[in-house]
């Protein structure tokens, strides 16, 4: 790129004067006042915190993967395809909770996707100006919320509205796909849907928001000119350019949607069955690791929680690396800038 | 075949800032009309006020008349009905990175509802040729994408997808200021042999290329137009002022 020149580190404090360099070679000491000593220290440090963080990270997978071994041996791959959780014998499947864990997360990208996104496009695209600076900032507020909080407002307001009104009409239209049927409680695998979709959606938004803003004005103009209405410019010279951005923001908000715990623990039901019934209750990952870690008697039951909390770790991890290099391959190291 | 375009009594703002004052003018059917002037003159906004793309600027506004052949660009019909017979070609080229060539170039009619295959191959074929690109790209327009090519083939491509829907008008907004003398002498050879068929209004800099491409050529300054008649007489015999000063290289 052509401003790396500007960047090119540079020698900071005073430069020698020709007399001077000799003088200061002899006695290595007066070098500590020049500021070149104090940047190597600046330089060291950053590096130890770059390494420490690393390092946690090798920690964390270390210990999991040690503490894991007891249930891996047991059970090996069967662990991920068995049904049953049962710590009364002492019998250990996960799949119920990588179920609810899909499900629940694959829900809220469903709800979330078209309304994330059309709000990105709302924002930058078509909102009035002096709207766009307040209604990024209120979707961006939506993400500072504590999960709990959703929980809670989740279980006072979505599960009434769901259980009175919004499942028995989906129940009497759509029952016949079997995703609508049995008792209407509200708690269950929809409402943990809809409260991931509402968590997740700043996260898509915000992330669709930067990657449209980057988006050259000459790709609209190339639109509007060939004679494209508004949201055939939208679509060929906006959403177009910036798809990969788009997906790398759904995938963030997917990443964020299968690790989250409290607020869908709240609402879920936490029952480890797999239902094909949205309605029914479920139970996630991150969930079963909540509620049961600190009760888990018994070596192979604890062992087990790990080896689930191992996965999850896993698949976030490559979730979210997998998004940002989307989000980075669009935006390409330029600042997200106010579109002119 | 290209149309005449009459523009009677043009104002054109950017918020409270004139940029266009009373500009009034006839571009000839079939010819090459160059517009020159020193930067920040209006060039482009009077251009773009052709095809209505100055008010996709926010708090951009236009009054007077535009007349593209026989039809008011601005009798409240909508813009890109408007936009759909006049093609432009940008000072940057500006495929579209994600798109084929071919898609690039089809762009324009599949906007207008044109989909069947057969159709669309010719017609990529012929704007392609009409640029002077289709030797170049020929074996890769459905595998390398717009992004790819080299400036000065990017611009073709622009070109071939404004010509791909026959327009009746060709705006160039400095079309060659991007490219390589070689390039620049394609594109010049492209608008020596368009003309025939397109109203070609462009943009330029560079008076030798207005000289060597257009008939007609207009004089903008400070948002008026200042003179306009055949590009000779321009160049040979001004009759103002202003207009032989900045020929003559005295200022601007
Ligand atoms: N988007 C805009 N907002 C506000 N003012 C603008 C805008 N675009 C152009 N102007 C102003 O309008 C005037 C005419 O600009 P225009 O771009 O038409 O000039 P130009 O003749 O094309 O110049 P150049 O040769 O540099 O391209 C200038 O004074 C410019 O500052
Ligand atoms: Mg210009």
């Amino acid at each position: 790129m052509a401003n790396h020149a500007l960047f090119r580190p540079q020698m900071t404090g005073p430069q020698p004067v020709a007399g001077e360099k000799i003088k200061r070679q002899d006695s290595p000491l007066l070098n500590a006042s020049d500021g070149v000593f104090a940047d190597r220290v600046f330089a060291w440090a950053i590096l130890a915190c770059a390494v420490i963080v690393l390092a946690i990270l090798v920690l964390i997978v270390w210990q999991l993967v040690s503490r894991s071994q007891l249930s891996w041996h047991a059970f090996g791959w069967k662990f991920f395809w068995g049904q049953d959780w049962d710590p009364v014998n002492d019998h250990y499947g996960a799949l119920p909770f990588v179920y609810g864990t899909l499900v629940s997360s694959l829900l809220a990208l469903i709800i979330a996707i078209p309304l994330a996104v059309g709000v990105g496009v709302f924002t930058t695209e078509m909102c009035p100006r002096w709207l766009r600076g307040p209604l990024s900032f209120t979707t961006e507020l939506l993400a500072a919320i504590p999960s709990v909080i959703y929980g809670l407002w989740a279980i006072f307001v979505l599960v009434p509205i769901l259980r009175s009104y919004v499942q028995p009409f989906l129940a009497k239209t759509l029952g016949w796909t079997g995703l609508f049927e049995g008792p209407p409680y509200g708690i269950g695998m929809l409402a943990a849907g809809i409260i991931l979709a509402i968590m997740i959606i700043p996260i898509i938004s915000s992330i669709t928001r930067e990657v449209l803003a980057v988006v050259p004005q000459h790709q609209r103009e190339a639109a509007l000119a060939l004679g494209a209405t508004r949201w055939e410019m939208i679509r060929i010279g906006v959403l177009r350019n910036a798809r990969a951005g788009i997906v790398g923001g759904i995938i963030l908000g997917l990443g964020r949607a299968l690790g989250e715990t409290m607020a869908v623990t709240m609402v879920i039901g936490n029952r480890p069955e797999i239902a094909k019934s949205l309605f029914a209750p479920g139970y996630t990952m991150a969930s079963v690791l909540a509620n049961e870690f600190s009760e888990a008697a018994g070596d192979l039951y604890l062992s087990a929680l790990i080896e689930i909390g191992l996965a999850l770790f896993l698949v976030t991890i490559i979730v979210n690396a997998l998004a940002r290099f989307l989000v980075w391959s669009v935006t390409r190291g330029q600042p997200a800038r106010a579109r002119a | 075949m290209g149309v005449g375009i009459r523009v009677e009594n043009l104002n054109a703002w950017y918020g409270k800032t004139q940029a266009l004052q009373d500009i009034n003018l006839n571009v000839q059917a079939n010819h090459a009309t160059a517009l020159i002037g020193p930067s920040g003159c209006g060039k482009s906004t009077f251009i773009r006020c052709l095809n209505r793309m100055h008010e996709t600027t926010p708090e951009a506004r236009v009054e007077g008349k535009v007349k593209i052949g026989e039809h008011d660009a601005y009798d409240g019909t909508s813009a890109t009905k408007l936009r759909r017979r006049i093609g432009m070609v940008f000072q940057k080229p500006n495929p579209f990175p994600t798109m084929s060539i071919y898609e690039n170039v089809a762009a324009g009619l599949k906007l207008n509802g044109y989909h069947d295959r057969k159709h669309l191959d010719e017609v990529v074929e012929k704007s392609l040729v009409s640029s002077a690109l289709w030797e170049e790209v020929k074996d890769s327009i459905h595998k390398k994408s717009g992004a790819s090519l080299s400036g000065g083939q990017q611009q073709r491509l622009c070109i071939a997808r404004a010509l791909a829907v026959e327009p009746e008008v060709l705006l160039m907004d400095e079309p060659c200021s991007a490219l390589d003398p070689i390039s620049t002498g394609k594109i010049e050879e492209l608008i020596f042999e368009l003309k025939a068929q397109y109203t070609i209004v462009i943009v330029t800099h560079n008076m030798q290329q207005a000289a060597r491409v257009a008939e007609y050529t207009g004089f903008f300054l400070l948002g008026r137009l200042i003179e306009y008649g055949k590009t000779e007489k321009i160049f040979t015999n001004p009759s103002d002022k202003r207009t032989e000063d900045y020929i003559t290289g005295r200022f601007g």
